[in-house]
């Protein structure tokens, strides 16, 4: 039982911290609005919270940190310069992993804890009503942050009296809120006087127990600031009607806008609605039904008066959470694979309609096009489900940057584009690897050290660009840095000395950099703990293939290294060719073929003992068979006299012979996962029309194994060296 | 396909007695607890797996999924079956995955006493050892209770 709350938490874990990401790397690109400070704030302090409730005292105890800091500063106590703000980004990196190691059971790495926690507590007052007044940044990006403050809050803290109008929503109690803490926090802060207000409570049979009838009138006296008092009511925020007037309210109102008009030139009408700025429920009349998030307004009108440009992007975003359904993952694959049957289904359907012999179809053949269109439909629908925008998996690279670069002492920082990206759910998961090794190596190797940067007249800080983006019917990510590029000389020098490539081989400088890819390839001087780990690039470009993707890299000299990732919108479903190989139906993916021809006999040429090579218009590419690599034995005379010009990563071309092609179509991807091991050759199996399951080929790997095609390669190359 | 059901006076002492299904492979009788059969079907051309071992006989759409098919036979060690209409296909569920096994013919329904189940006494055939269970004499012929988790190990190591 405890299990299935704890999962529930740490699923809300993730979401918080992705949310304090989110409003760090926000804060760290320049926004110090602070509706962001507060929302990192809030995410935090669940986060402690439900720590709390199931005993992660690690946990627990960093999160009080972080979150002391963070009060520190939306309380304008604190300035977010850099320091501070590189310390807040280790820190929410700490917390995810105190999270994950709480989840997961791992070991967290106690001294990083705690040289972290001390950084965190140099930057807490060691009395909590030190009031010491921070100027505000003026120079700094976003200066206009809790304005109220600086009227409301005195460098004397002072008697204030606040008269609060609390009135409680039903939904208030259904989260469990509790009006008597909330006054029992008030008390602490001063002196309390409560007075309940009982007018809206019908008579006992007219009355709804599910509704909220009551209401207070509490009269707090205090030295706190006004938003301490605020502070008290932040959990219940837009679940009650709330309204706090304190006695100086007005005069700090007039000094914020005093202060606005100063700062901002604005005509005051404009102000009216920035005043309260940040605090706010402190308009005394609040509309009746309360806003999810009632800073959002007054928020967004002052940035309209200090940053039009932000505005529309920033209003969007917090126009408020849409409505979203948790369902199990279950659930979502069990509906794709009933609509993948639907399209086997129509596809078996319209092959016996065409067997019925029947003189006029047109009728039914124009419903069977509808069902197909509705099929198509529906799939769309469902893949839509399982798309997810690679946002989350970008945040989490931005901390593989950090702590690549910590563990380098190079200062690189990471620009994510196109975070909204929709992209297939495990895609996203199974990309997670191959990018972090990717942006691993590019901090390691890529970018130069700080001095070398300085040398070459490029900014000290490197940058890595990591973007993603739809392009026709595919999903291209982009890792892009500005570092030194590939160091050709010496890729080639390795590859040599690892006998990768023959000692006289002349490559182009494409093929260079692509041997970064090779097998057992590794350019690290010295093993860094970081990259040099054994597995190269390799393993990075399998991950990408084994997707159905295409990786590759291109680079220039001291600008710097892009690789680019090209990956199928989605896992289920893929155009392919539908081909026979020995009396085999198999569908070759449509992606990888250049081009289909029909060969002739003085086409083909011979090469050596038993290599044959196929002439197209003048140009020779090795020729593979199908049958023969897939260890397939014609039954029948037929002979394969088709063929399929594919071309693979490296740029290599060979035609692949089958015996015929017979269609074009989309396929359902059925796993052979589980179903039998690894077979060369064979990446997925399908369902065709008839029933039958047919496999789908990988060409890559047919080209690999195939002794022509890989012979003829290096063959191509010792010839081209000497 | 359903089999025969040949009622016995065995029956009557229904609580103590497990089901089984024979079948023969090879001319040999085998049989499987009834629990562990999922369904038989008529044999249907199955698609190849390109590289895969002589037992292997391919894969078959079960109802939208892919299932893999073992020849009986060869797995045992004897001669394999060549594969016809006639013949059944038991799919059982092996490891939480469906599985399909070619039997030249489904024969009845046995009610079992495990008290009447004998140790497999030991030959000279490693495989017979590791496959067969047990053995039980029933009308006379001696019918071989297959032991799954050893004919069809976990799917990953199923194909070298």
């Amino acid at each position: 039982m405890s299990g299935s709350i704890q999962d529930t938490f740490f699923e809300e874990c993730e979401e918080l911290l992705e949310a304090t990401d989110e409003g760090l790397t926000a804060i760290e690109g320049g926004d110090h609005d602070s509706e962001v400070v507060n929302a990192i704030f809030r995410a935090v302090h669940s986060i402690k919270g439900g720590a709390g409730a199931f005993g992660l005292d690690d946990l627990v105890a960093f999160a009080h940190r972080f979150e002391t800091v963070f009060d520190e500063v939306r309380s304008n106590r604190l300035e977010l310069d850099e320091k501070l703000i590189q310390l807040l980004l280790r820190s929410s990196d700490q917390l995810s992993a105190l999270v994950e190691a709480a989840r997961d059971g791992g070991e967290i790495d106690e001294a990083h804890n705690d040289t972290l926690l001390a950084a965190l507590d140099e930057y807490i007052p060691e009395e909590e009503e030190d009031l010491t007044f921070e100027p505000m940044g003026l120079g700094g990006p976003a200066p206009m942050m809790d304005l109220g403050d600086l009227g409301g809050a005195p460098a004397e803290p002072q008697e204030e009296t606040y008269r609060i109008r609390f009135q409680p929503l039903k939904e208030m109690y259904g989260t469990g809120n509790e009006p008597f803490f909330l006054f029992q926090a008030l008390k602490d802060l001063g002196e309390l006087t409560v007075t309940m207000d009982e007018n809206e409570l019908p008579g006992f049979d007219a009355m709804d127990m599910s509704e909220a009838y009551l209401a207070w009138d509490l009269v707090l006296v205090t030295k706190e600031t006004r938003s301490k008092v605020e502070a008290v009511f932040e959990f219940v925020e837009g679940l009650c009607e709330l309204s706090i007037n304190g006695d100086g309210d007005a005069e700090a109102e007039a000094n914020a806008l005093a202060a606005l008009d100063a700062m901002f030139a604005a005509p005051p009408a404009a102000d009216a609605a920035a005043a309260p700025e940040g605090e706010a429920p402190a308009a005394p009349f609040e509309p009746p039904v309360p806003a999810p998030e009632p800073e959002a307004k007054p928020a967004a009108a002052e940035e309209k008066a200090s940053a039009p440009k932000a505005e529309s992007g920033k209003q969007e975003q917090r126009g408020g959470p849409k409505p979203t359904l948790r369902v199990e993952l279950e659930r979502v694959d069990r509906l794709i694979n009933a609509v993948g049957e639907l399209i086997i289904n129509h596809s078996m359907l319209a092959q016996q309609i065409a067997n019925l012999n029947v003189s006029d179809t047109r009728d039914v053949e124009t419903e069977l096009e509808g069902f197909k269109n509705l099929a198509r439909d529906i799939q769309e629908g469902v893949m839509a489900i399982r798309a997810q925008p690679v946002k989350p998996l970008f945040q989490r690279m931005a901390r593989i940057v950090r702590e690549a670069s910590a563990a380098t002492g190079k200062t690189c920082k990471l620009v994510t584009e196109g975070e909204n990206t929709e992209v297939d759910k495990t895609v996203i998961e199974r990309l997670s690897d191959p990018l972090t090794h990717i942006l691993r190596n590019a901090v390691d190797h890529g970018v130069e050290k700080p001095d070398d940067r300085e040398a070459a007249g490029k900014s000290k800080i490197g940058e890595i660009r990591l973007s993603a983006s739809h392009r026709s019917g595919s999903v291209c990510i982009e890792i892009k840095d500005d570092g030194a590029g590939v160091n050709r000389p010496r890729v080639k020098q390795i590859a040599i000395e690892k006998g990768l490539i023959p000692e006289n081989a002349e490559l182009t400088d494409s093929e260079i950099d692509n041997l970064l890819f090779a097998p057992g390839f590794s350019t690290a001087k010295e093993i860094s703990n970081l990259s040099g780990r054994g597995v190269g690039m390799d393993v990075v470009k399998n991950a990408v293939t084994g997707l159905g993707g295409r990786i590759n890299i291109s680079s220039s000299p001291g600008k710097g290294s892009t690789f680019t990732i090209i990956l199928p919108l989605t896992l289920a479903v893929m155009d392919g060719m539908v081909v026979s190989v020995a009396d085999q139906t198999m569908v070759v993916p449509i992606t990888s073929i250049v081009e289909t021809m029909r060969g002739s006999d003085d086409m083909i040429n011979s090469l050596g003992a038993d290599g044959t090579l196929l002439s197209i218009r003048g140009n020779f590419v090795p020729i593979c068979d199908v049958a023969g690599g897939l260890g397939l034995y014609r039954e029948s005379d037929q002979q394969a006299g088709v063929y399929l010009l594919v071309e693979t990563e490296t740029g290599q071309r060979c035609a692949l012979a089958v015996d015929d092609i017979h269609d074009q179509r989309q396929v359902v991807i059925k796993s052979l996962d589980g179903v039998c091991g690894e077979i060369p050759g064979v990446a997925a199996a399908t369902i065709l029309g008839d029933g039958k399951i047919a496999m789908i080929l990988d060409p890559e790997s047919i080209i690999a194994a195939s002794p022509t095609a890989a012979a003829f390669d290096t063959e191509r190359r010792m010839s081209n060296a000497s | 396909m359903q089999a025969e059901v040949k009622q016995t006076d065995q029956e009557v002492k229904h609580a103590e007695h497990s089901e089984f299904v024979s079948f023969t492979v090879a001319g040999q009788a085998f049989c499987l607890k009834i629990t562990q059969i999922r369904e038989i079907r008529r044999w249907s051309p199955v698609t190849i797996l390109p590289h895969a071992p002589a037992d292997v006989l391919g894969v078959m759409n079960l109802r939208g999924a892919v299932i893999p098919i073992y020849d009986l036979s060869a797995r045992f060690g004897l001669q394999q079956t060549e594969a016809s209409e006639r013949n059944v296909v038991i799919v059982v569920s092996v490891h939480g995955k469906p599985v399909g096994l070619l039997a030249e013919s489904v024969s009845e329904i046995i009610s079992i006493n495990p008290d009447d189940i004998q140790d497999t006494p030991p030959v000279d055939s490693r495989n017979t050892m590791e496959y067969i269970q047990g053995i039980i004499s029933h009308d006379d012929t001696m019918v071989r209770i297959i032991n799954l988790d050893a004919v069809i190990s976990a799917p990953e190591q199923v194909m070298p």
